[in-house]
């Protein structure tokens, strides 16, 4: 029992592994190319533990923003995070000890694994920890040898397109794995509606409660013709 | 510790900060004994969606039609990314090759 949901756990984390080595060797190798070594990519890795975050937080580093600038510019790159835990509340109910870190540890793509339905003979509890767990420690190696990597005089600009890949990759998995694809149109056009409007720096937050408003007015106009059908 | 190494450190401590209490907070809001409204159930569900297509346009958010080279590097490689996820579905083939080909469109062929 205990093997297998270690077995399903690891296999399961697989393309998270590869994705994470590559997104977080470029981390690395940006920071440390903007004059910050391995330690701080670790320190970053381990205490923020947030992909794309980390990359803005480079230019956070290097720019020597304020303290109250960086408080708001994590707010507005991570507030998607209270949105996935909005979406894990009742998974991670009754999870015990582990909950703190299941919940330190909720990236985008832990995240895409543990909200899924689990895997048939696994132990909730302990396969979404160790997913966590596995997902933080490729996160880790990955940032750590990009940081010693950057030394080498090689051109990587271009690397942190990695992270758009990312991204453009779960989108594609994710329309692939529903026929609803009402909410995913919503973000991209919410997103684009809001960046015209409100420009690149500022359009984050607006974005967030559009999305948030329009799917909360589809679920109530999908109810009230549920009831008419009646 | 030189000076802007502290703020350096401080400014990580405060990336760390604020993610957690993210992270954190729907949990202290909607603690282990309630139950969870309806609303939030729903929109739990179609959330992730709907954010992955925000993260996609905000990665791009500083890409210019208008001003050479016309956003080609990232039009071309998000669809290189499309198309070899649809091909083999592989993670990390479609991150890598999409980035290799950003890689050497932005260095070679539109420096």
């Amino acid at each position: 029992m205990k093997r297998h949901t270690l077995k399903t756990a690891f296999l399961d984390t697989l393309p998270v592994m590869t994705g994470y080595l590559f997104l977080g060797f470029g981390f690395g190798i940006i920071l440390q190319q903007n004059g910050y070594g391995v330690l701080w990519a670790l320190a970053m890795s381990l205490f923020i533990y947030a992909g794309s975050m980390q990359y803005v937080g480079v230019g956070l580093l290097t720019g020597g923003a304020s303290l109250a600038a960086a408080a708001l510019t994590t707010l507005m790159v991570n507030a998607r995070h209270l949105f996935y835990g909005i979406s894990m509340i009742d998974t991670y109910k009754g999870t015990g000890k582990r909950k703190p870190y299941l919940i330190f540890a909720l990236t985008d793509e832990t995240y895409s694994l543990v909200s899924r339905k689990l895997p048939e003979g696994v132990e909730k509890t302990a396969y979404c920890f160790l997913v966590s767990l596995f997902d933080q420690c490729y996160w880790v190696a990955g940032s750590a040898v990009g940081a010693l990597a950057g030394k080498l005089p090689l051109d990587f600009t271009g690397i942190d397109f990695a992270l758009t890949a990312l991204f453009v990759t779960i989108f594609v998995e994710q329309w692939l794995s529903t026929k609803n694809h009402l909410p995913a149109l919503v973000g991209v056009g919410s997103a684009v509606l809001c960046l015209v409007i409100f420009g690149a720096v500022n359009f984050l937050i607006p974005t967030m409660i559009l999305i948030a408003a329009i799917l909360i007015m589809l679920q109530k106009t999908g109810k009230e013709e549920t009831h008419a059908a009646h | 510790m030189q000076r802007t190494e502290l703020h350096a450190a401080a400014l990580i401590a405060v990336m760390a900060l604020v993610t957690a209490v993210l992270r954190f907070l729907p949990f202290l809001i909607f603690g282990e004994n309630r139950e969870t409204p309806a609303l939030i159930t729903h929109l739990g569900k179609v959330l992730p969606y709907a954010i992955m297509g925000m993260l996609v346009v905000y990665c791009l958010k500083n890409v210019s039609l208008l001003q050479s080279p016309h956003a080609l590097p990232e039009l071309l490689g998000c669809a290189t990314v499309v198309l070899l996820h649809l091909w083999k579905r592989n993670t990390l083939l479609s991150i890598s090759g999409g980035t290799a080909l950003y890689m050497l469109l932005v260095q070679v062929i539109f420096p």
